[in-house]
């Protein structure tokens, strides 16, 4: 009963302090494809600025993923970028795909969250035959799956 | 990395293609698709093998969107698409009507009349194929020779997202077109359109709009009257 209880409130507490403010999606070429503001707290950027964002992302990305401090070959790259305002999480998958997660700064489990958008991605994205791959994500069950997994969160 | 083949490669790859080891090609003879390592055909498997059996929904949902890309190639438009994929459904509804017939064994009922058909339909074809019955059975009210079958969410709509440009579509039709190729199949000819008809609830909520043609009525009308 102790054990239940302990765990119920644990579960409780991380949706409560859940705040995640955007999601972005790169192609492997550093285009943005996706890009959606989930709750307020950042800057509202033109469209132009959030393709150099990408852009600018995606070269800093592939430079931390070219010199590595320790005597590994190749580094995964930037995973996390911490600020006194928010946190960012990016995740690139084998295919070179990458997904940046804006929240909330000291934001736990942020790993599950990208791991979960990355599978909707796969599901809604990659599945409809009406996407053309490396091209900007129209896709209205995407949107939806999307927002009723992030949106309760907050 | 390079990445462009130099020519010494492709010659040293190809020169390998063509002269397999004897091994590799024993391998390949004994275990393609049609043939399995026990040597027996697909055809020599009992029809009631696969009867219980499940698919990925995930390969079906790449094997189907696979499909819709090929039929879009060579259309001209959301209709003739909706035709194209209606046809598809309609050659794997003839085929798996009489497999679903052969598999009642003596149990197996010719349906003769309208209602019992798309019982037929929305409770056993479904079931075989969805593994649910389907969600709503209605009559059209102002015309006699219309019916609706509803299902909630269709699994083939599952991941697909259909663009605005095309907001006529609904990739449903390949289901349209198996339920056609049934009601054909008991002699019910009639014409079946897949639409889209959104609730708060169910946001890829699908219609069947069943249109019979005006002789399965003339039956109809005769069977009442003896």
């Amino acid at each position: 009963m102790f054990l239940f209880r302990l765990r119920s409130s644990r579960v409780f507490s991380l949706a409560v302090t859940m705040v995640v403010y955007a999601v972005l999606i790169l192609n492997k070429a550093g285009g943005l494809i996706y890009q959606r503001d989930f709750n307020p707290g950042l800057q509202k950027l033109s469209s132009n600025d959030y393709l150099i964002l990408a852009g600018t992302f995606h070269g800093v990305h592939a430079i931390t993923s070219q010199i590595s401090p320790t005597n590994e070959t190749s580094s995964s790259g930037l995973e996390v970028l911490e600020s006194e305002n928010f946190v960012m999480r990016c995740f690139q998958t084998l295919t070179g795909t990458k997904f940046l997660i804006f929240a909330e700064p000291r934001q736990q489990n942020l790993d599950v969250v990208v791991r979960r958008v990355y599978e909707l991605y796969a599901d809604y994205v990659m599945k409809n035959p009406f996407y053309q791959i490396e091209m900007p994500i129209r896709s209205e069950g995407f949107d939806r799956h999307l927002t009723s997994y992030i949106k309760p969160h907050q | 990395m390079n990445r462009d083949p130099s020519p010494f490669r492709t010659a040293s790859t190809a020169s390998t293609a063509t002269s397999p080891t004897p091994k590799y090609a024993n391998l390949t003879a004994s275990t393609n698709l049609r043939y399995s390592l026990t040597r027996k055909s697909i055809y020599d498997r009992h029809l009631n093998r696969t009867k219980t059996s499940e698919l990925s929904k995930s390969a079906f949902a790449f094997l189907f969107g696979e499909m819709v890309q090929y039929a879009q190639k060579k259309v001209y438009g959301v209709q003739d698409l909706e035709k194209k994929l209606n046809l598809h459904g309609y050659a794997v509804g003839q085929r798996f009507l009489e497999l679903l017939l052969w598999r009642d064994g003596r149990t197996a009922k010719r349906e003769t009349r309208i209602l019992g058909i798309l019982q037929f339909i929305s409770h056993q074809l479904y079931r075989a194929i969805f593994q649910k019955q389907a969600d709503t059975l209605e009559k059209v009210r102002e015309n006699e020779d219309e019916y609706m079958i509803s299902d909630n969410d269709p699994v083939v709509n599952t991941y697909i997202s259909v663009p605005k440009e095309m907001s006529q579509l609904n990739c449903g039709a390949f289901i349209a077109g198996i339920i056609e190729a049934v009601l054909d199949g008991h002699c019910f000819p009639a014409k079946v359109t897949a639409h889209t008809a959104p609730n708060e609830m169910w946001p890829g909520r699908t219609v069947f709009l069943i249109k019979f043609e005006p002789e399965v009525l003339e039956r109809e009308a005769l069977r009442v009257g003896s």
